[in-house]
């Protein structure tokens, strides 16, 4: 049987005859999907895969009512899945690395002393963004807000560091937007605008 | 600990895509569904909908999972 949106919900809702049938079908849909979300990654299996849609489908029921109908209902329910797999991958990836050599206080200074392709002039330039940088960084940030901004930029992802400072994913992209948002007003107010920086830093 | 030249530019970068508004994770989840229909099908993006292309170049995991979900809606069409 296929359903549209309103049949989706209406099946899925508490109570209804078909919720058994609709609740399966939506599970099998998503273990399509979570198939050909990952099967290019070869590092997980089927069980990881059935596990990820079962928590899936609790965080669907959970905020059926958040669905707006904007999209088909299986695309928005296949984006909650892969956000519930993805991060129980990230976990298990990182569960064994620490915040501690990541928080200590980040120093620009050598950074590319060997960097023999950036001209005098250039480098000058940078440097003299980099120390105002560092300042800023250094004063005007909370530790929390520095801890999160230099582990994202060392690659650990928004749930690590969350669960490492007994947060969450969306209080960490809220600690570093207002942290990046200070790095830059800093910036400005002693001179530096996107285009200075743009300027000095094209990789 | 010093940051590499890599981490450096990455964080200049994100330095100049900062805006005073942007959504968070929780939002473009609500409307990343959306949005990824509205690509695939090469339609226009909505003023409402900028919001996400912008978080989706800020924010590496919700990048990493707009990605996945591109690669279902892409298999599902063919
Ligand atoms: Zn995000």
């Amino acid at each position: 049987m296929s359903r549209n949106n309103e049949t989706w919900l209406m099946h899925l809702g508490k109570g209804h005859p078909d919720q058994q049938a609709a609740l399966s079908a939506l599970r099998a849909e998503l273990l399509r999907s979570l198939r050909r979300a990952f099967w290019k990654w070869g590092l997980v299996d089927e069980a990881f895969l059935e596990d990820a849609v079962q928590d899936g489908l609790v965080r669907i029921l959970d905020r059926l009512q958040q669905f707006e109908g904007r999209s088909r209902f299986l695309t928005w329910a296949t984006a909650i899945a892969i956000r519930v797999a993805m991060t129980e991958l990230r976990r298990r990836r990182w569960q064994d690395v620490s915040l501690d050599t990541l928080s200590e206080d980040p120093h620009f200074a050598q950074a590319w002393a060997s960097d023999e392709e950036i001209g005098p002039a250039v480098q000058w330039e940078q440097q003299a963004i980099l120390d105002t940088l560092h300042d800023v960084m250094q004063n005007e940030l909370t530790d929390k807000q520095r801890t999160a901004l230099v582990a994202e930029l060392k690659g650990m992802p928004q749930e690590e560091i969350a669960r490492h400072i007994g947060s969450n994913r969306n209080a960490v992209y809220k600690l570093t937007h207002d942290a990046r948002k200070r790095l830059k007003r800093g910036l400005e107010a002693a001179g530096y605008v996107a285009a200075d920086i743009h300027a000095a830093f094209v990789e | 600990m010093s940051l590499s030249t890599h981490e450096i530019n990455k964080l200049m970068q994100l330095i100049g895509l900062t805006k005073d508004d942007e959504i968070d994770c929780e939002q473009c989840l609500s409307l990343v569904a959306e949005f990824a229909e509205r690509e695939l099908a090469g339609k226009s993006i909505p003023d409402g909908l900028k919001a996400v292309a912008h978080h989706l170049t800020l924010c590496a995991e919700c990048h990493e999972e707009y990605q996945a979900l591109q690669r279902v809606l892409k298999d599902l069409k063919e």
